[in-house]
């Protein structure tokens, strides 16, 4: 999606779901956007969870990727990614295609189911 | 030899010796890597020397290729993560930045419909392998427009193989014509700001023209914008050619 100056994701960010869950491929008239991010400062990147608006219901997410550029040697995706999860962090998908950095894989214990469904890494 | 009639055999002249003077091909065609030379200031040129000393030690246990920006590159960076400790990347380098050792590139590339770029830093220890997959030029030394142009121009293939080159040839400059998605853009490519001469804008003449207005032709003629880097980089090109041979 295209977003403006603040490249991380933030409170109405219109976000890219990357995973082959329904909810997310299902086309609808309004994009998927955010509505909370939670955590402290209410600025997303990636590994943090995000509660989406999408096709009129509530969904948790993590952010596998944004615009923003972050430090260096970590990648920098050309659109906002997002996966969509349950509240006790069981991906909705079954599948990722799409490129997911590395630095996911640190936090191996909360993230491993979605580490699990992802096929390539950046 | 048997002699015929008792006579010494006929005088072979030598033959001539071919003299191939290479001292001035090699002259033109040194490469210097654009973060050696430093930025105009006041600061003092003891802490460029350092620098540049720690950077050709590192130089000498890492071999850094020659690359321009528009050139495939293909990075073997230590990824604590992976599962066999280092990750491998294959991208386009749109953009070389920063000046001594906090020198970066930034490589792209679009990997299952999703554009990746990565931000490398050239002395970093953590990078374990630098490969030049295919060596050119572009028009421009800033090629960010990619991000606004169609996928087509930023896909590479991750296995590609590295293009054959000769050791003397001239470095091929490419001038393509990159076409661009359809408007809005990042930013407008089409102001003289950007000076950009790699895309074929699709554009109707009184919108290119209504981009001129944003040109200021007055600051080639500025004089205090000049920095004339032919003295220095005379001076690093022989303190680099010292200090490697050592």
């Amino acid at each position: 999606s295209i977003t403006g100056a603040c490249r991380a994701i933030q409170k109405l960010t219109r976000v890219r779901v990357v995973d082959n869950s329904t909810l997310g491929n299902t086309l609808y008239h309004r994009p998927p956007k955010c509505i909370h991010v939670y955590n402290k400062t209410g600025v997303g990147k990636v590994g943090d969870k995000i509660l989406l608006a999408i096709k009129g219901e509530k969904k948790k997410a993590l952010i596998v990727g944004h615009k923003m550029p972050g430090p260096t040697m970590t990648p920098r995706f050309d659109s906002n990614n997002v996966v969509l999860i349950e509240d006790n962090g069981n991906p909705v998908g079954t599948r990722i295609k799409t490129p997911i950095p590395y630095t996911l894989r640190r936090r191996e214990g909360e993230f491993s189911k979605v580490l699990a469904i992802a096929r390539n890494f950046v | 030899r048997v002699s015929s009639d008792g006579k010494p055999p006929k005088f072979q002249p030598p033959p001539k010796p071919v003299i191939i003077d290479r001292r001035t091909q090699k002259e033109e065609r040194r490469f210097l890597s654009p973060e050696f030379i430093p930025p105009r200031g006041r600061t003092d040129p003891l802490k460029y020397y350092m620098e540049r000393k720690d950077m050709i030690q590192r130089r000498k246990v890492f071999s850094i290729p020659e690359f321009y920006v528009g050139s495939v590159l293909a990075v073997t960076t230590a990824e604590p993560h992976a599962s066999d400790k280092s990750k491998r990347f294959v991208g386009i380098c749109i953009q070389r930045g920063g000046k001594g050792l906090g020198a970066t590139f930034v490589l792209r590339n679009v990997i299952e419909d999703q554009g990746v770029e990565i931000c490398y830093e050239l002395y970093s220890p953590r990078i374990q392998a630098i490969e030049v997959l295919k060596l050119e030029k572009r028009l421009d030394e800033n090629l960010m427009y990619l991000r606004d142009a169609l996928p087509e121009y930023s896909t590479f293939d991750v296995n590609m193989k590295p293009v054959p080159r000769m050791a003397n040839e001239e470095i091929p400059l490419n001038k393509l014509q990159v076409r661009m998605k359809p408007k809005p853009w990042s930013k407008r490519w089409e102001r003289p700001k950007y000076n950009i001469k790699g895309i074929n804008f699709e554009l109707p003449e009184h919108k290119m023209q209504a981009a001129q207005k944003w040109s200021q032709p007055w600051l080639e003629f500025d004089m205090l914008r000049e920095y004339d880097t032919s003295k220095i980089e005379e001076k690093i090109r022989k303190e680099l050619s010292e200090e490697l041979e050592k």
